[in-house]
C-alpha cells in the first residue's frame, strides 16, 4: 500500500519462513525491493507474501524448495534466479538446531543436521556465487552463528556446520573481490525465534528478530563482511576464543 | 511445536506473579490447533492490560506476537484484514503514512498506548479519547475469526454468528481466540492535530470544560492533581485536540525513545515522588492557564509510550490501576468522593485521569463504555491497605450505579462485576468451556456448559 520508491533491487531469500529472514523481509519490503521467498512450507511463505506486499514490496515470487535434497539445489537457483532476471542480494537463512546429545548416539540426525546447516548452504552458495561473479555485481549473506566460532561441548555439531560456513564465506569473500561482488557473514547470538523455542530465553544476551533484521539489513547495503548481532557479541565472541583452552575447559556451557 | 513453562508473562501492572506453560504458535493453523488440544488455555496479546486478565496461572498462554501479518488492505475503502498479534503500532507504521495531501487512513479508535495488538484492542474493546464521537475500538470491526476449544472455526460478524460476535467483543478473550479480524480504517484530511492544554481550578470547572470542548474537539480527557483537597479538589489540566486537514504526520518509530534501566529493587513511586510529580504537573504550566500546539499526534495520543517499561518504576510489588464510569446524575458527586478518598490515602495516585463518555453504543455485551464520567488512577501496591483502599473505592462507584473496567482491574468482585455489567448472563454463556484465566476465576466467568 505505502508507497515508496523502489530501490529496484532484487532480494532473493532462502528459508524465507524463518523468523529472522521474516523480519529482514520486512524491512526490505519497506525499502521498496523485489522479493523471491524461497522456502519448505508454501502456507507460510503466502502468508508472508501478503503481509510484505501491503508494506510496499514492488514484487513478491513464492518458490518451494526442500534445501535437504542438495541434488536439486542448482535447479532452485535457476529458478529463482529467473524470477524477476537475476538476483542483487542473496541471502541464506535456513538452519536446523540438532539435539546435541541425541545426535552424538544417532548418525543419522548429526548426518541430517550437518547437510541441512554446511553441506546445503554450501553448494546454494557456490552455486550463487557462479552466477554473481558473470554478472560482475551482487551481494552474498548468509547467517551462521557466533556459535562457529568456537567448539563447545553443548551443541559442537551445529557449531562444527556454522563454523565450515564461515571458512567457506571467507574463501567466497576471497574469490569474489575481484568481481566486485560482497559477501557477509551474519554471525547473531540468543534471537528469540523458533529455532530457540526449546530454550530458556531469559537475561540480557536475547535479541529479538527486529533488532538484528535491522543490523542485517544495514551490513548488506553496505557489504560489510562480519556482522556480530547484536553488537555487543562482538566483543564477547574476542574474550571467549581468546580463551586458554585450560579455563574453556573448566566452563560448562 | 514446543512450549515452556516460564515465569516472565505479566500484566502491566506486575501484580501477579505465576508460571506459564507458554507456546507461540507463527501461524493461525497453529494456534487453532493448540486451542483444540488444550484444557485451559488463554491468549496474551503484549500484556498492556493492567490487571490479571491476560494471565492463567497454572495454565497454557498463547503468546499473540508471532500472528502478525497482514492479510490485506484495500487502500481504496480503507478496509483492513490483519492477523490478531499485529500492533496497534505496526498498522500505524504501514499502513497510516501520509499521502499525496496529507491525509490518510487512520486508526478510528486508539487507547493511551499503542503497543496493543488487534486482539487484545478487540477483547478489552478499548476507546480512545475520541469515545464521545466514535466510541469503541469493536465498533469499527466489521468481522473476525474465532477458534473455539472444541476445534471449530467461526466467522463472527453483526450478520454472522451475531450473538458470538457480540460476546467476543470486550469478551477479555474468554470466548475463544481470535485468529484475525477485519477492521474499518478513517479517513482524515490531515494526520497530524491541534492539541490545547487548559488549566481548571476545580471539578465544576472540569464538567463545563468538557461539555464545551466535546461539541467541537475530537479528542478530550484531563489529568488530575490528585493531591488537591477542599476547594481545589479535582483541579488539573484538560486536553483536547483534533485534525488538521492537509497537515501530514508521520508514525513515531516503532521503538520507544527512552528506555529503562531493569527493574529498580523499590518502588519509585513513594507518597514524596507522587506529590512532587502532581504538583510539578500542575505548575508545568503556571504561567500560561493555556497553551496549544500542533504537529504528531504521538505526544496526544501516546504520551506514556515515550518511555519503554515504565511500569517498573513501580518496583517489584508492581501496581493496580483503577478505571471506573460513573453514570450522569451521580457522576459528580462519585467522582468527588472517589477523588477525596485518594487525596486522604497518602498513597496518591501518580497518574490520575479523568474523562467523559458520550452515548455511542458499544457493540459488545460486557464493553465498559457508558455514558457518564470516567476515573482512572494509578495506585503502588503496598498490599493490604491498597487492598482496602481499592475496596472503598470499589463502593463508592456501585452506590453510584457505575462500573468498574476489567481490562484495568484485579481487585473488583464477582458481585460488583454482576452489577455493573447487566448482560453477563448471556454473556457466561458463550464463555468457551477451553478457556481460563486469573480473572475469569477471580470474577468467576465459567462456561455454563461446563
Ligand atoms: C499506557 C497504557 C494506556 C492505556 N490506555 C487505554 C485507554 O485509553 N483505553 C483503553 O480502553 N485501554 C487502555 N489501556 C489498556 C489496553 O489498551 C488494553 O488492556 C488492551 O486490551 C491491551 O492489549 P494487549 O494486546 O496488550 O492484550 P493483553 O493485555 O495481552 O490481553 C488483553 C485481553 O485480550 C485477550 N486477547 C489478546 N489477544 C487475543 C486473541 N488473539 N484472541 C482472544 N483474546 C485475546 C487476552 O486474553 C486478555 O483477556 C492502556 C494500557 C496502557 C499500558
Amino acid at each position: 500500500m505505502v508507497s515508496s520508491p523502489s530501490s529496484g533491487r532484487t532480494v532473493a531469500i532462502f528459508g524465507a519462513a524463518s523468523d529472522i529472514a521474516m523480519a529482514v523481509a520486512r524491512l526490505c519490503a519497506q525499502a521498496g525491493d523485489l522479493l523471491v521467498l524461497v522456502g519448505r512450507d508454501d502456507a507460510a511463505l503466502s502468508a508472508l507474501a501478503a503481509d510484505l506486499a501491503e508494506r510496499g514490496a514492488a514484487r513478491i515470487a513464492v518458490q518451494k524448495a526442500d534445501f535437504g535434497q542438495v541434488a536439486a539445489l542448482p535447479g532452485v537457483v535457476q529458478a529463482a534466479w529467473e524470477r524477476f532476471d537475476g538476483i542483487d542480494v542473496a541471502l541464506i537463512a535456513y538452519a536446523i538446531q540438532p539435539d546435541q546429545p541425541a545426535a552424538e548416539q544417532n548418525p543419522a540426525a548429526a548426518e541430517a543436521a550437518l547437510i541441512v546447516n554446511f553441506v546445503s548452504p554450501a553448494l546454494l552458495l557456490g552455486e550463487i556465487a557462479r552466477r554473481c561473479k558473470a554478472q560482475g555485481s551482487g551481494t552474498i549473506a548468509a547467517i551462521t552463528s557466533v556459535a562457529g566460532d568456537r567448539g563447545r561441548k553443548s551443541n559442537y555439531i551445529y557449531g562444527a556446520a556454522k563454523g565450515g560456513l564461515h571458512r567457506f564465506l571467507e574463501g567466497l569473500r576471497h574469490s569474489l573481490h575481484a568481481a566486485g561482488v560482497s559477501v557477509v557473514d551474519i554471525r547473531p547470538g540468543f534471537v528469540v525465534t523458533k529455532l530457540t523455542a526449546h530454550l530458556d530465553r531469559r537475561g540480557v544476551l536475547w535479541a529479538t528478530p527486529d533488532r538484528v533484521a535491522k543490523d542485517i539489513f544495514e551490513a548488506i547495503a553496505s557489504g560489510r563482511p562480519v556482522l556480530y548481532t547484536p553488537w555487543f557479541w562482538q566483543p564477547i565472541m574476542v574474550a571467549v576464543r581468546g580463551l586458554p583452552r585450560w579455563v574453556f575447559h573448566r566452563t560448562s556451557f | 511445536m514446543s512450549e515452556l513453562w516460564r515465569d516472565d508473562y505479566l500484566s502491566w501492572g506486575r501484580t501477579v506473579r505465576a508460571r506459564h506453560l507458554v507456546s507461540n504458535p507463527t501461524s493461525q493453523a497453529l494456534a487453532a490447533e493448540i486451542v483444540a488440544r488444550s484444557p485451559s488455555v488463554l491468549a496474551y496479546g503484549c500484556g498492556r492490560s493492567y490487571g490479571d486478565a491476560p494471565l492463567n496461572p497454572g495454565g497454557r498462554l498463547i503468546d499473540c506476537r508471532g500472528l502478525d501479518r497482514i492479510i490485506s488492505f484495500d487502500g481504496q475503502t480503507g478496509v483492513l484484514t490483519c492477523e490478531a498479534g499485529v500492533r496497534l503500532a505496526d498498522i500505524l507504521a504501514i499502513l497510516c503514512q501520509p499521502e499525496a495531501d496529507n491525509g490518510g487512513w487512520f486508526l478510528p479508535v486508539v487507547p493511551g498506548t499503542r503497543f496493543a495488538t488487534v486482539g487484545g484492542a478487540i477483547a478489552n474493546d478499548v476507546h480512545g479519547k475520541n469515545q464521545h464521537r466514535l466510541g469503541t475500538f469493536g465498533r469499527h470491526v466489521s468481522a473476525l475469526e474465532l477458534a473455539r476449544s472444541d476445534g471449530t472455526r467461526w466467522i463472527c460478524s453483526q450478520n454472522e454468528n451475531a450473538d458470538l460476535f457480540a460476546a467476543t467483543i470486550g469478551g477479555i478473550g474468554l470466548t475463544g481466540f481470535i485468529l484475525n479480524a477485519t477492521i474499518q480504517l478513517q479517513r482524515v484530511q490531515g494526520l497530524a492535530v491541534e492539541a490545547e492544554d487548559i488549566r481548571f481550578n476545580n471539578l465544576d470547572e472540569f464538567f463545563s470544560l468538557a461539555a464545551e470542548s466535546d461539541a467541537y474537539w475530537d479528542y478530550t480527557a484531563a489529568w488530575i492533581d490528585s493531591f488537591a483537597k477542599g476547594r481545589s479538589l479535582g483541579r488539573g489540566i484538560f486536553s483536547r485536540a483534533r485534525r488538521i486537514p492537509g497537515c501530514a504526520a508521520w508514525p513515531p518509530a516503532l521503538q520507544p525513545r527512552i528506555a529503562l534501566p531493569p527493574m529498580p529493587p523499590i518502588s519509585l513511586i513513594r507518597p514524596f515522588t507522587v506529590w512532587a510529580f502532581n504538583a510539578a504537573y500542575w505548575r508545568k504550566s503556571s504561567f500560561r492557564s493555556r497553551s496549544s500546539n500542533t504537529g504528531s499526534y504521538e505526544n496526544v495520543f501516546f504520551p506514556l509510550d515515550a518511555i519503554a517499561d515504565w511500569n517498573r518504576v513501580y518496583g517489584p510489588k508492581g501496581f493496580f490501576q483503577f478505571q471506573c464510569v460513573v453514570p450522569p446524575p451521580a457522576a459528580r458527586d462519585a467522582v468527588a468522593d472517589l477523588l477525596r478518598l485518594t487525596a486522604r490515602s497518602v498513597q496518591g495516585s501518580f497518574i490520575t485521569g479523568l474523562k467523559t463518555f458520550g452515548d455511542v453504543p458499544s457493540p459488545g455485551l460486557m464493553s465498559f463504555p457508558m455514558r457518564g464520567t470516567s476515573l482512572a488512577l494509578d495506585i503502588p501496591n503496598r498490599g493490604p491497605p491498597t487492598r482496602r483502599f481499592l475496596a472503598q473505592l470499589e463502593h463508592v462507584v456501585m452506590q453510584a450505579g457505575g462500573r468498574i473496567y476489567p481490562a484495568k482491574d484485579a481487585a473488583m468482585s464477582a458481585a460488583s462485576l454482576r452489577q455493573g455489567y447487566p448482560q453477563v448472563g448471556t454473556f457466561i454463556e458463550h464463555i468457551d468451556p477451553g478457556f481460563s484465566s486469573a480473572l475469569a476465576q477471580r470474577l468467576a466467568l465459567t462456561s455454563a456448559t461446563r
